[in-house]
């Protein structure tokens, strides 16, 4: 077995990236996530398997040179947080609309604006729904451990090329800083040249006399062309809304009452079930761990067991609008949160529990 | 089991890194551990915390409201932090500096005076594994072997030849600690 290493999250998605393979990374810092560009100057991957690594001027830049990267079939990709991601949402609606592959991490701190270094999970209508313009869609990871952290850019990678697609990891200050134990995979070495043209033939690796230039653009004047443009970005995203929705479920079986959390707030609400079953609440949790796609179904099919959610988040209340979404009325769906950086601990959980469902 | 606990004090006493060393302790024995740092205005402000959690089973919420031992080192973290222990629980302090001493009677409280221990063992450097010995002493949560082995992962190699100096200061920790309330 491997050895376990105590590490960041920040740390844990260096580690990631250097040993699934990654070709390059590009990024600027920002609290709290600046120990991934850290960790990998350290380690230094250009010298053992050429990985580039390099810090760029702006976060705008460290996106476009993603695109760059991307456009010839490599695994490139960057990390910020929030505020660093808007200056970045341009760029991820051309790489959506060129469908390129690449993550992107954000580990998100509370805004609106500059806000503060705290932990936030105010960014999940911009991951999920847009934040840059038309009518594209990323693939959503939301990693609740240091472990995760570790083995969602390999996921993210093998996910983005499967489908041609940018994917998030959308993180948070919390499990960013916090160490824990991370088993690391075995190691993989980067694609060849021959391996990236036989597995990406769309990627600009130079035109030979066999075939037609490639082009890599999100433009197309002509309306009738972007019109196909969109329906084939739709049919994708349906198909991806089929075959790649992942989640995970705590004490769920025989629950009355389910909490649904996604990353950091996840593992607070696992400790709030553990403290509403000791005071005699059959309480569940749903943990979605792709955003999108979102596990709607999986919602939806539970419905008959249960006489209400409670949705937890650090927002106003963004992913609550996708469970109710799913729940369409059904049964009640309460919402709690905290905003501003501020965490909600596990007895704050159950008592809003207690408030909505027990009073 | 379960342990869950919250070091508090100022940048540069060592906090993070004590609990650090408490979690890959931890590690050592193949427990499941998090360690969750304060990384946001307070510590800029000067104050610095981390909260550990050890246990055998998988951790749900590295976030707590309450802990089962707080290891105190500055007057704010006692005005914050004091009420926090569980009953039944345990608090430890380094008396310096300290103007308000813990008033809780369902608590154990134990006081150790680290900075004064170490500036006499000629280290000032040691003060955290003073601190981490008391704790040890009330709760060996780990053993001293685990914690050996705890700070060769977490000290980098140049700074090996120092482990057997934290290793005297573990004991001074165990033979100083003073019990202040006992349930």
């Amino acid at each position: 077995m491997a050895e376990k290493i105590l590490m960041k999250g920040n740390e844990a998605i260096a580690y990631g990236a250097i040993r699934c393979g990654a070709d390059g990374y590009f990024g600027y810092p920002i609290t709290p996530q600046s120990e991934v560009m850290e960790t990998l100057m350290e380690q230094k991957p250009w010298e053992t398997t050429g990985m580039v690594v390099l810090q760029a001027e702006s976060e705008t830049s460290s996106i476009n040179m993603v695109y760059g990267g991307a456009s010839t079939g490599k695994k490139v990709m960057t990390s910020s947080s929030s505020l660093g991601i808007s200056l970045m949402a341009e760029g991820l609606s051309y790489l959506a609309g060129a469908e390129l592959p690449c993550v992107v991490v954000n580990v998100m701190r509370g805004g609106p604006g500059l806000g503060t270094i705290q932990p936030s999970q105010a960014d999940y209508f911009q991951a999920v729904k847009g934040g840059g313009h038309g009518d594209y869609k990323m693939i959503v990871l939301a990693p609740a451990s240091a472990q995760d952290m570790y083995d969602y850019v390999g996921l993210g990678f093998d996910l983005a090329f499967k489908y041609r697609i940018p994917a998030m990891i959308l993180s948070d200050g919390v499990i960013g800083q916090m160490m824990e134990k991370v088993e690391m995979g075995e190691m993989k070495p980067r694609r060849t040249a021959e391996q990236v043209k036989a597995e990406c033939p769309w990627a600009l690796t130079g035109k030979t006399p066999e075939r037609d230039r490639n082009l890599i653009t999100s433009l197309a004047l002509d309306p009738n062309v972007q019109e196909r443009v969109n329906i084939k970005l739709q049919a994708k995203y349906k198909e991806i809304q089929e075959n790649e929705v992942r989640y995970a479920t705590y004490l769920a079986e025989d629950a009355e009452y389910l909490f649904v959390a996604y990353g950091s707030m996840s593992r607070i609400c696992e400790a709030a079930v553990d403290q509403a079953r000791e005071a005699g609440y059959k309480v569940g949790l749903l943990r979605p761990i792709t955003l999108f796609p979102f596990p709607e179904k999986q919602i939806k099919d539970m419905i008959p067991q249960l006489k209400g959610i409670l949705t937890v988040e650090m927002s106003a209340g963004q992913m609550v609008e996708d469970v109710r979404l799913a729940v369409e009325g059904r049964i009640p769906v309460e919402f709690y949160g905290r905003m501003g950086g501020i965490i909600p601990s596990p007895d704050e959980v159950l008592d809003a529990f207690v408030k909505f469902f027990k009073k | 089991m379960k342990e869950e606990l919250i070091i508090a004090g100022f940048g540069g006493q060592g906090v993070l890194s004590m609990g650090k060393i408490l979690a890959y302790s931890g590690i050592m024995q193949d427990k499941e551990v998090t360690w969750m740092p304060s990384y946001g205005p307070e510590m800029r402000g000067g104050t610095a915390n981390v909260t550990v959690i050890l246990s055998d089973k998988k951790i749900g919420s590295p976030i707590l409201a309450k802990y089962d031992t707080a290891i105190i080192l500055n007057q704010q973290s006692m005005d914050k932090f004091e009420n926090s222990v569980k009953p039944g629980g345990l608090l430890i302090y380094d008396p310096n500096g300290i103007t308000r001493h813990p008033q809780r009677k369902d608590i154990n409280i134990c006081s150790i005076d680290a900075a004064e221990e170490s500036a006499r063992m000629g280290n000032l450097k040691a003060f955290n594994m003073i601190v981490l010995g008391a704790f040890l002493k009330k709760k060996p949560v780990v053993s001293m072997e685990s914690v050996v082995a705890g700070l060769k992962k977490s000290l980098p190699e140049r700074h090996h030849h120092l482990i057997p100096m934290n290793e005297d200061a573990i004991h001074v920790g165990m033979d100083k600690v003073v019990d202040i309330n006992v349930l």
